[in-house]
C-alpha cells in the first residue's frame, strides 16, 4: 500500500468546479479527521451540495486534490467505488426506496457483497435480520418494519435514510440538511443521534438551522461563493463580520 | 465501350464517303435511295449532307421520320403537312398513282442521319437548333462536317453555342488521322476545358496511332478532368447531404422544441408532418376544382393552413393526453405512439391507403446547372425553406415573450413556474408550435416524398436521431445535427451503399450517444440532472 | 404474511393455468370429434402456440421495464434473432427437398446464384449448435449493446430511442440479400424439426406444449430473480438510481445482467415462435412490433410478471378477433388502448386488481384490529 500523504480522513485541497463559466467551487480546501463531526453552513449557492457531489464522485472537479484516508484519489473514482471505500451520503430531500419496505431498505444498505451474482443468490439471512433489528431500534422504526417506505412521515424517512447510512457502516457520513421539515422534538432527537454516531465515525453535516448546529456543538465551516469564508467554533464563526454580512444577517 | 466502338466505325465509314461529296453530288446521290440497300442509303446520306443543296435537310429529316418514299425509280418526301414533294426538283407532286415505299433505316443508317443532320443544321438561324446540331456533331464526330463547323464557328455570336461548336471541332480533330499534332493538342486543351464525362471518354479513348505527345497531353487532360469530376461529385454529394439535412431539419426541428420544453418524446410527431402533407393535398384539390389559376401559389396557401391544422391537433393532444402524463416520459412515449396509430388509421380510412398525388408548381420544376452538377429547383426550394423556418423559429424563440417563456421552461421548469410563468400554458403553446412546424415541414416533404398514411413513420427515427445527436434545448444543435447526419449519410452512400451507409450512421449515433448522452449541444448545470 | 417463497399464491395460480393449457389444448384437439363444441380445430393450435411465445416475450420485457425501469423499444430484435437462429436450423433440415433440390444450399441462395454456404451458416444443421445460438446471439448483442449504453448511463427515453434505432438498423440489414439470410422473404418452407414434420398435428401439439413449458420456466426464473436481493436492487434502481449508486451498487452491472437475461428469454421465445408460424422475415425487427410488446405488458400490468403473460394473451386474442371481424378498426383499438392504459390504468389490469384486493383486505384488517395504521397521514 502507498504511504498516506496526509493523516486526515478526508482531505480536500484547492478544489475548483465550474459549470459553463460559473464557479460553483473556487479553490476550496477542507480537512476532516477520523471521528470528527463538522457542520457546514453558508448561503444558498455557496457550494455545499457541489462539495458533497465532488466527495461522492458525482461531479468531477476541474482541478484540485481530494484524498480519502490519505491514499484514495476521490477524483478518479465513481460513486459506487467511493461508496465502497466507506463514504455514505444522505441527500437534502430524503431519498429512499419508496416501493420497498423499511426492512428491505435497510437490507439493501447493509454492508454485504454488492455484486449481481452475490445478490442473485442471496435472500436475506438471519444474520442480516439481526443487524437490521439493531438498526431499526437505533432509528426508532421497529414498528414500521414491514411498511412501505413511501408511507412513512417525512421525519421517519429522514431517519430511515440515516439508518441506511449506518447500515453501510461507512467511515465518513455526509448528511445534507437532516433537520429540514422536522418538528422541534425530531430535530433535537436527530442532533442526539448524530452526536452518538460521531463517536465512532466522521460526519459532515450541512445545515441551515442554527439551533440545530448549536445543538451539535461542533466545529463549523462557513462556505461562501465556493470557498471557505470562516472556520472555528460556532461562536467564533458567528462573530465573524463577513459571515454575518453574507449569511447570518445583522 | 460498345457505343464508342460503333461511333468509331461510323466515323471511319463516313470518312470514306466524305471524299465523294462534290458539287452536283445531290442529284447523283439521290437515286441511291431507291436501291433498298443500307450501304447505298448510308452513302447517299453522306453525299447529300455534303452537297449544299437546300433540299438536303428536308430529305434527311424525312428519312429519319420514315417520310422519304421511293416509287418507280424516283424519290419523294412527304412534308409534315402531308404534301408530297419530288426530292429531285423540290416541286409538289400531286398525282402519284403507283405504289410508294418508305426508305428503310437501320441503326447504322440512323447514326449517319444524326451526323448529317448535325452538320446540316449547324448554320440554322435558330440558336437552339444550332446548339442541338453542335451537340449532335460532338457525339457523331463526323469529319465531313468539319468545313461547315469551321464556318459556323466563324459566324457564331452566342458564346455558349460557340463553346459547344468548338468542343465538337476538337472532338473531330482529336481522332482525325491527318490532323496536325498542333491542332490535336489544341483539341485536347479545348476538351479539357469542357471537362465533363464525355470529354473524358474522348480523351481516354484516343486511337493508339496518335502522336505520342498528343497521347501524353490527352492523358494529362484526362487526369485533370477526373480530378475536376471527382471534386464536383464530392460537391454534388455534399449538396445532396445538405438537401437531406434540410429535410431532416424540417422534420426534427418541431420535435426539438417539444422535447426541449416538455421533455416528452412525441411519437406522433411524424403524423403531424403527414397531416401537413395531406393539407397540401386538400388545398391542391380545392384549387384544381375551383380556382385553377391559383395552382402556382398552392404551396404558399397550404403553408399557413398546414401550420394551423397540425398545431390544432397538437394542442388538442397536449390538452387531452400529454398534460396528464408530465413527469412520466416513458408513458408519454407510449401514449403518443398510440395517438400516431390512430392518426395513421384515421387518414387511411378517410383518404385511402394509397399514395396521393401532390403536384409541383412550375416554378419548382427544372434544374440549375453549376459546373458539373445539376441542382433541381425543388431541392433548392426545400433547402431555402428549411433554413428560413429555422431562422424564423430562432427569432421567435429569441424575441417573443412565448420564446422567452419556452426558453425559461426548457432551462429550469420549476424556477420558471415559481417566477409566475404559467408553465402548463407554455407547454401547450410549445407543443402547438412544434406540431405546427411539423405541419409546414409536411408541405415541403409532399414535394419529394409519397403522400401516404405512412409518410410520418419514415421520418420519426431519423428525427429522433437528429435531436438526440444535436442535444436538447438548443436549436443550433438541431441544425448542426441535421446537417451532419444528412451530409455524412450522403458521403457514406457511394462507398457503403444506401442501406449499409444508414446502418453505419445509426451505429455511429448509438456509439455517440453513449459517449455524450446529452448530445452535442448539451445544457449543463445542476438543474439539468434532476 | 410476506412470503419470500418462490411458490406464493400468484405463482401457483399462473402455473396451474399453464398446466391446464398444456393438458387441455392437446386433449381438446385430439379427443372430441371435429364439429363437436369442445373440439379445438387444428389451425388454432399453432395460433395459441404463437400467443404463448408472445407471452414469453412480454415476460422478458416486464422483467426489465417493470422491475428495473429500463424501457426497451427494441426487444423484438432479440426475439427475431432467436427466431433467425432457429430458422437457419430449419432451413438446413430441408436438405435436397427444396424447389431447386440442392442438398446444401437453401433455395434463396440458389436463386441469388450463390455457390457455397456462407461461413456463419455452418453448424446450424446440428440442433444443439442452433439451440446454443438461439441463446448466444441475442445474449451477445444485449451484452455488447447494454455494456455501451449502461456504462455511459444512457437512461430513460434516450435508452428507449437507441433501442429503436438498434432494431431499425437490424431490420435494414436483414432486408439486404447480401446478408445471406433470405433478404426480404426471410426463411420459410420449413420441412422438419428434429426429424418431425413441422406441419404435422402431433408436432404442432408438441411445440405448443414445449412453448407452455418454456413460458412456465421463464416465469419461474423471473420470479426467482425478482424475489432475490438482486430483484430488490433492481427495483431500487428503478425508483432511485443514483441512491442505489451511492449505496455502493454497480448499477450498470445490474442493468446489464438483467438486460442480457431478458434478451435470452426473448431469443427463446423467438426460436419457439418460428417453427409454429413457419416463417421468419425482417419485418419481425420492425420498431412498431417492439413497441406493441410494451403495450401488452402495460395492459396486463407492469412489474407483476403474471400481468405480462395475461396482457400478451389478451391483446393478441383481441388482435386476431379484430383483424378478422373489423380490420379497419384494429389500429384504432390498439392506439386507443395505448392512450387508455397510460392515462387511466397505469398499473394495468392486474395492478389495478391487486390494488383493489389490497384495499379491501386492509379495510378488513382495520375492522378486525382497533388500532388504526395512521402513520401515513402524519
Amino acid at each position: 500500500m502507498t504511504v498516506p500523504v496526509t493523516p486526515t480522513l478526508l482531505y480536500l485541497d484547492n478544489i475548483t468546479v465550474s459549470f459553463d463559466g460559473f464557479r460553483a467551487l473556487n479553490a476550496l480546501s477542507l480537512a476532516i479527521d477520523h471521528a470528527e463531526m463538522r457542520a457546514i453552513i453558508g448561503p444558498n449557492g455557496a457550494g455545499k451540495t457541489t462539495m458533497m457531489d465532488v466527495i461522492t464522485g458525482k461531479t468531477q472537479p476541474n482541478e484540485g486534490t481530494a484524498l480519502f484516508e490519505g491514499t484514495h484519489d476521490l477524483t478518479a473514482l465513481d460513486e459506487t467505488a467511493i461508496a465502497e471505500l466507506g463514504i455514505g451520503r444522505k441527500f437534502q430531500t430524503p431519498t429512499i426506496f419508496e416501493m420497498h419496505t423499511v426492512e428491505d431498505n435497510l437490507l439493501l444498505a447493509l454492508k454485504n457483497r454488492r455484486g449481481p451474482l452475490a445478490t442473485l443468490l442471496s435472500r436475506g439471512v438471519n444474520q442480516d435480520m439481526v443487524r437490521i433489528d439493531a438498526l431499526l431500534e437505533r432509528v426508532r422504526l421497529t414498528a414500521q418494519r414491514h411498511r412501505r417506505a413511501g408511507e412513512l412521515s417525512h421525519g421517519q424517512k429522514q431517519w430511515l435514510e440515516i439508518g441506511m447510512l449506518l447500515a453501510q457502516e461507512p467511515k465518513l457520513l455526509l448528511i445534507d440538511e437532516p433537520a429540514a421539515g422536522m418538528t422541534d422534538q425530531e430535530t433535537a432527537d436527530t442532533a442526539d443521534l448524530l452526536r452518538d454516531i460521531a463517536r465512532s465515525k466522521a460526519v459532515i453535516v450541512v445545515e441551515h438551522d442554527m439551533t440545530f448546529v448549536r445543538d451539535l456543538g461542533v466545529k463549523v465551516t462557513c462556505l461562501h461563493e465556493g470557498s471557505v469564508l470562516a472556520e472555528g467554533s460556532l461562536d467564533a464563526v458567528s462573530a465573524n463580520e463577513r459571515v454575518v454580512e453574507v449569511y447570518l444577517g445583522r | 465501350m460498345v457505343f464508342l466502338r460503333n461511333i468509331l466505325q461510323a466515323t471511319v465509314l463516313l470518312l470514306g464517303m466524305a471524299s465523294a461529296a462534290l458539287a452536283g453530288a445531290y442529284e447523283e446521290a439521290l437515286p441511291k435511295f431507291a436501291n433498298d440497300s443500307y450501304v447505298d442509303t448510308d452513302a447517299a446520306i453522306g453525299a447529300i449532307a455534303g452537297s449544299g443543296n437546300p433540299l438536303s435537310i428536308d430529305v434527311v429529316e424525312s428519312l429519319r421520320d420514315g417520310r422519304l418514299l421511293v416509287g418507280s425509280g424516283q424519290v419523294f418526301f412527304r412534308r409534315t403537312s402531308g404534301e408530297l414533294v419530288n426530292a429531285a426538283t423540290g416541286q409538289a407532286w400531286g398525282n402519284q398513282t403507283g405504289e410508294l415505299k418508305p426508305v428503310r433505316v437501320n441503326n447504322r443508317v440512323r447514326r449517319a442521319i444524326e451526323a448529317a443532320l448535325g452538320s446540316l443544321t449547324l448554320l440554322s438561324s435558330d440558336a437552339a437548333k444550332r446548339l442541338e446540331a453542335a451537340r449532335a456533331v460532338f457525339r457523331s464526330r463526323d469529319e465531313a462536317t468539319l468545313p461547315t463547323l469551321e464556318k459556323a464557328i466563324a459566324q457564331e455570336g452566342q458564346p455558349h453555342v460557340r463553346n459547344v461548336l468548338e468542343s465538337a471541332r476538337a472532338a473531330i480533330l482529336l481522332s482525325k488521322q491527318d490532323a496536325l499534332p498542333i491542332q490535336r493538342l489544341a483539341a485536347v486543351q479545348t476538351l479539357r476545358n469542357r471537362g465533363d464525362q464525355e470529354a473524358l471518354a474522348l480523351l481516354s479513348n484516343l486511337p493508339s496511332q496518335a502522336p505520342p505527345e498528343v497521347i501524353a497531353a490527352a492523358g494529362n487532360a484526362a487526369d485533370g478532368i477526373r480530378t475536376r469530376l471527382a471534386f464536383w461529385e464530392a460537391v454534388q454529394n455534399v449538396w445532396y447531404g445538405i438537401s437531406l439535412g434540410s429535410v431532416l431539419l424540417l422534420a426534427a426541428i418541431g420535435l426539438a422544441i417539444t422535447f426541449g420544453t416538455i421533455g416528452v418524446i412525441n411519437m406522433a410527431h411524424g403524423e403531424m408532418v403527414m397531416l401537413g402533407a395531406y393539407t397540401t393535398f386538400m388545398v391542391q384539390e380545392l384549387i384544381r376544382s375551383n380556382f385553377p389559376g391559383l395552382f402556382e401559389a398552392s404551396l404558399l396557401i397550404a403553408l399557413p393552413l398546414a401550420f394551423l391544422v397540425a398545431s390544432s391537433v397538437g394542442i388538442l393532444i397536449e390538452r387531452t393526453v400529454i398534460r396528464f402524463l408530465y413527469g412520466r416520459p416513458l408513458e408519454t412515449l407510449l401514449a403518443t405512439w398510440g395517438i400516431s396509430l390512430i392518426l395513421q388509421q384515421g387518414v387511411r380510412t378517410i383518404f385511402g391507403p394509397t399514395n396521393r398525388e401532390v403536384g409541383t408548381p412550375a416554378w419548382m420544376s427544372g434544374a440549375l446547372d453549376i459546373g458539373a452538377m445539376s441542382l433541381t429547383y425543388n431541392r433548392i426550394a426545400i433547402v431555402v425553406f428549411a433554413f428560413s423556418v429555422f431562422a424564423i423559429l430562432l427569432l421567435v424563440l429569441r424575441y417573443t415573450s412565448l420564446g422567452l417563456y419556452v426558453r425559461a421552461v426548457t432551462q429550469n421548469r420549476r424556477m420558471a413556474g415559481s417566477m409566475g410563468i404559467r408553465t402548463s400554458r407554455v407547454d401547450a403553446l410549445a407543443f402547438g408550435l412544434g406540431s405546427g412546424v411539423a405541419g409546414i415541414a409536411g408541405v415541403a416533404l409532399s414535394q419529394i416524398d409519397n403522400v401516404s398514411p405512412n409518410l410520418g413513420q419514415g421520418y420519426i427515427i431519423d428525427s429522433f436521431m437528429v435531436v438526440v445527436f444535436g442535444g436538447v434545448g438548443n436549436l443550433w444543435g438541431t441544425l448542426v445535427g441535421a446537417m451532419t447526419l444528412g451530409i455524412a449519410n450522403k458521403l457514406l452512400e457511394p462507398y457503403a451503399g444506401a442501406v449499409l451507409g444508414k446502418i453505419a450512421l445509426l451505429i455511429a449515433i448509438i456509439v455517440f450517444i453513449q459517449r455524450r448522452p446529452r448530445g452535442l449541444f448539451a445544457l449543463k448545470g445542476r438543474a439539468v440532472e434532476t | 404474511m410476506r412470503t419470500h417463497s418462490l411458490f406464493d399464491r400468484q405463482t401457483i395460480l399462473v402455473l396451474s393455468l399453464l398446466a391446464a393449457a398444456a393438458i387441455l389444448v392437446p386433449t381438446m384437439n385430439e379427443l372430441p370429434p371435429p364439429g363437436s363444441a369442445l373440439h379445438l380445430s387444428d389451425h388454432l393450435v399453432p395460433l395459441l402456440g404463437k400467443y404463448v411465445c408472445f407471452a414469453l416475450l412480454a415476460l422478458s420485457v416486464d422483467l426489465i421495464w417493470g422491475f428495473s425501469g429500463i424501457l426497451s423499444l427494441g426487444h423484438g430484435a432479440f426475439f427475431a434473432l432467436g427466431g433467425y437462429a432457429m430458422g437457419m436450423y430449419l432451413m438446413r433440415q430441408i436438405g435436397p427437398r427444396g424447389v431447386y433440390g440442392d442438398p446444401i444450399l437453401p433455395d434463396f441462395m440458389i436463386f441469388l446464384n450463390w455457390k457455397e454456404l456462407p461461413w456463419f451458416w455452418h453448424g446450424f444443421d446440428w440442433f444443439p449448435f442452433a439451440a446454443l445460438m438461439v441463446l448466444l446471439v441475442p445474449g451477445a448483442l444485449a451484452l455488447v449493446f447494454g455494456w455501451f449504453a449502461f456504462r455511459s448511463r444512457v437512461t430513460g427515453v434516450y435508452f428507449s430511442i437507441i433501442t429503436q434505432a438498434m432494431t431499425f438498423a437490424l431490420m435494414l440489414a436483414f432486408f439486404r440479400n447480401d446478408m445471406g439470410l433470405g433478404g426480404n422473404n426471410g426463411l420459410t418452407d420449413f420441412k422438419e424439426i428434429l426429424g418431425f414434420p413441422v406441419q404435422n398435428g402431433s408436432t404442432r401439439i408438441a411445440l405448443f406444449v414445449l412453448s407452455v413449458l418454456a413460458l412456465a420456466s421463464g416465469y419461474l426464473l423471473c420470479r426467482w430473480v425478482v424475489g432475490s436481493t438482486f430483484g430488490k436492487v433492481l427495483v431500487a434502481v428503478r425508483d432511485a438510481e443514483s441512491r442505489t449508486r451511492f449505496l455502493g451498487y454497480r448499477v450498470e452491472h445490474y442493468k446489464l445482467t438483467v438486460f442480457t437475461l431478458s434478451a435470452l428469454l426473448a431469443g427463446v421465445a423467438g426460436a419457439l415462435y418460428v417453427p409454429q408460424v413457419g416463417i421468419i422475415n425482417p419485418s419481425e425487427f420492425a420498431p412498431a412490433n417492439s413497441i406493441e410488446v410494451v403495450i401488452w405488458v402495460a395492459v396486463g400490468g407492469r412489474g407483476t410478471l403474471a400481468g405480462a403473460i395475461f396482457g400478451a394473451l389478451l391483446v393478441n386474442a383481441g388482435k386476431t378477433w379484430f383483424t378478422a371481424a373489423l380490420p379497419e378498426f384494429w389500429l384504432f383499438a390498439l392506439g386507443g388502448l395505448f392512450v387508455f392504459v397510460t392515462l387511466f390504468m397505469p398499473r394495468g389490469i392486474l395492478g389495478a386488481a391487486g390494488d383493489l384486493w389490497e384495499r379491501s383486505s386492509q379495510k378488513l384488517r382495520a375492522r378486525r384490529s382497533p388500532q388504526p395504521a395512521t402513520h401515513a397521514a402524519e
